[in-house]
C-alpha cells in the first residue's frame, strides 16, 4: 500500500509526518533540528529518501542540512552562498538603492531527474544550484544580472526568492518568483531570464502595470500542462495559459483575493486551492474562519471547503510554501498554519482533520507519495 | 591546548557536548582559533563568521576572562589565560529573543 510523508518546516525545528494511503493514523517525528528556523524541506522526485532541508538561525547564519534515508539521519552539506560577479543593488523599503546581502535560503527546489541537482532560492533574491547534492552552491547570476534588479524591491518578509518551478517537459525552463520583483522566467537552464509579469496590476507601485516590482506570493502548476500557471499575487488570484508571457485575473467570488498558497490538484489539472486572508494589513482569514477555496473550473468559481476546519475566532495564517498536495487515487491536500496546525484532506478537500495541532509557527509544507 | 565553548544550537550542529578542546599553533588570536575550530568541524564554517568577510556574526559574541573580546582584532592575542587552557574561550549568543 502507498504511503504519504509530510515534510514540515517551523520556526522551530522540521517534523515529518508519515501515514499509510489511509491517512488516517500519522507517526510524527521531530524536532528536527530543534531551535532552528526550517523555512523548506523538500525531497527529491527521483530518490524520494532523498532530502534537503534548510536551517537558518538570526545567531548562526543558514545551513543546508541532506537526509539519504527520509529524514531519519542528516549531514550538513554546503552552506557557502556567495553571489556571482559585480554585485550590484536593489531598491530598499524607502527606495533607496541597497546592496545585495544573502541572508537566508527560502525554497529548496530538488531536480526532477538529479537527486544531486538541487536549486535554492534566496534572500536577497537570487537563485543557485547545486550539483554534487549541495556541497557546493553556483549562483545562476543571469537572473539577478539580467537588468531589471536594481528595481527590485523587498516584500514585508525580506526580498526573497520563494518559488521555484521545473518544467516537467522542458528542462531548460524554469519560473521563479521573487517578493516584490515579481515573476521570471529562463528557457535555456538559467542563463538567460525575462520578467513574465504582463497583466499583473500592483496599486502599490508608482506604475501598477510596471514589467517589475509586483509581490508575486506563489505559483503552482500542474505537471501534465506546464504552460498554464496559476498565481497567488499580493491581491489578486491570476492565471495564464502561455508559460506567463501573460497574465489575467481568476479571483472570482473569492471573499478576499490576498493570500499565499496556492496550488493544483494532482490529477484534476483544472483543480485549483487558495487560502484567502484578509488583508496585507490583517494576515488572518476572513470573519475568524479558516476556509480554503477550491475551484474546479481553473479559477473564478470557487467554492468553500470548510467541513472540519474551524469557523470561528480563528486568526492564523497560511504561509506561501505551507500548502501541498498528494498523489494518491484520491487526492490529499495539506497545509499547515503559523498557529501550528497542520490539516490534511484525504478527499481533495471535502474533509479536514487536523494532523497535529500544536507545532511551532508551520512555515512549509511538503508531501511525497512513497510507493 | 585552547577551549572553546560554542552556543547551545552550534554543539548540536557539531555533535558536540560541553567544551571543545584544541590545539592551535603558533599565537592564540580570535582567527588561529577559529580556523582550528573550523577544521576539526567544517559544518561550523559560516556560522560563527561570515564565509567571505571572515566578520564576526553580529548576533554572535567572544567572552574570556570576564572580558569582551567582540571588538578586539581577529588577530589579537587572547589572553594568556586562554592560550594557556586555564580559561575558555566563550562564544555565546546574544539575547535578543526568538
Amino acid at each position: 500500500m502507498s504511503k504519504v510523508r509530510v515534510l514540515v518546516g517551523t520556526r522551530k525545528g522540521a517534523f515529518v509526518l508519515e501515514s499509510d494511503g489511509k491517512r488516517e493514523q500519522w507517526d510524527i517525528s521531530g524536532p528536527h533540528f530543534a531551535g532552528w528556523e526550517l523555512y523548506h524541506v523538500k525531497g527529491s522526485p527521483a530518490d524520494p529518501n532523498r532530502l534537503y532541508a534548510s536551517q537558518s538561525s538570526g545567531w548562526s547564519g543558514q545551513v543546508v542540512q541532506r537526509s539519504n534515508d527520509g529524514g531519519k539521519a542528516w549531514e550538513p552539506v554546503g552552506n557557502k552562498f556567495v553571489y556571482d560577479g559585480v554585485l550590484g543593488t536593489h531598491q530598499w523599503y524607502d527606495g533607496t538603492p541597497h546592496p545585495w546581502e544573502f541572508k537566508r535560503v527560502w525554497h529548496l527546489e530538488p531536480s526532477l531527474t538529479d537527486p544531486d541537482t538541487v536549486y535554492a532560492g534566496v534572500e536577497d533574491a537570487a537563485l543557485f544550484r547545486s550539483t554534487d547534492g549541495g556541497q557546493t552552491w553556483h549562483e545562476l547570476a543571469g537572473l539577478r544580472g539580467h537588468g531589471s534588479g536594481p528595481r527590485w524591491q523587498p516584500g514585508a518578509g525580506g526580498m526573497c526568492l520563494h518559488t521555484i518551478v521545473l518544467d516537467p517537459s522542458n528542462p531548460g525552463r524554469i519560473f521563479v518568483a521573487i517578493s516584490a520583483a515579481g515573476a521570471f522566467r529562463t528557457d535555456d537552464g538559467g542563463k538567460t531570464w525575462q520578467p513574465i509579469n504582463r497583466g499583473l496590476y500592483s496599486q502599490y507601485i508608482p506604475e501598477p502595470t510596471a514589467e517589475v516590482g509586483h509581490c508575486v506570493h506563489r505559483i503552482a502548476m500542474h505537471r501534465s500542462r506546464p504552460g498554464v500557471l496559476f498565481m497567488q499575487k499580493h491581491w489578486d488570484v491570476m492565471r495564464s495559459d502561455d508559460a506567463g508571457n501573460s497574465w489575467y485575473e481568476v479571483s472570482g467570488n473569492l471573499p478576499s483575493d490576498f493570500g499565499f498558497v496556492i496550488d493544483v490538484h494532482a490529477h484534476e489539472p483544472e483543480t485549483i486551492y487558495v487560502v484567502p486572508i484578509k488583508s496585507d494589513g490583517e494576515h488572518y482569514p476572513p470573519d475568524g474562519k479558516l476556509r480554503v477555496y477550491r475551484s474546479r473550473t481553473g479559477g473564478n468559481e470557487w467554492e468553500a471547503l470548510t467541513n472540519g476546519l474551524p469557523q470561528t475566532n480563528c486568526y492564523v495564517n497560511v504561509l506561501r510554501d505551507a500548502m501541498a498536495v498528494d498523489s494518491l487515487d484520491s487526492c490529499g491536500v495539506y497545509f499547515g498554519t503559523t498557529g501550528g496546525q497542520v490539516y490534511a484532506s484525504a478527499d481533495a478537500g471535502d474533509s479536514w482533520a487536523p494532523i497535529v495541532r500544536d507545532l511551532p509557527a508551520v512555515l512549509s509544507v511538503e508531501v511525497q507519495t512513497l510507493p | 591546548m585552547i577551549r572553546v565553548i560554542l552556543p547551545p544550537h552550534l554543539r548540536t550542529l557539531a555533535h558536540v557536548r560541553g567544551e571543545v578542546e584544541l590545539d592551535v599553533e603558533g599565537q592564540a588570536t580570535q582567527r588561529s582559533v577559529l580556523d582550528a575550530l573550523e577544521a576539526r568541524y567544517p559544518m561550523l564554517r559560516g556560522t560563527i563568521r561570515d564565509h567571505v568577510t571572515q566578520q564576526r556574526r553580529p548576533f554572535l559574541r567572544f567572552f574570556a576572562c570576564e572580558e569582551d573580546l567582540s571588538h578586539e582584532l581577529p588577530d589579537a592575542p587572547l589572553p594568556a589565560a586562554v592560550s594557556s587552557g586555564v580559561e575558555p574561550l566563550v562564544i555565546i549568543g546574544a539575547i535578543a529573543g526568538g
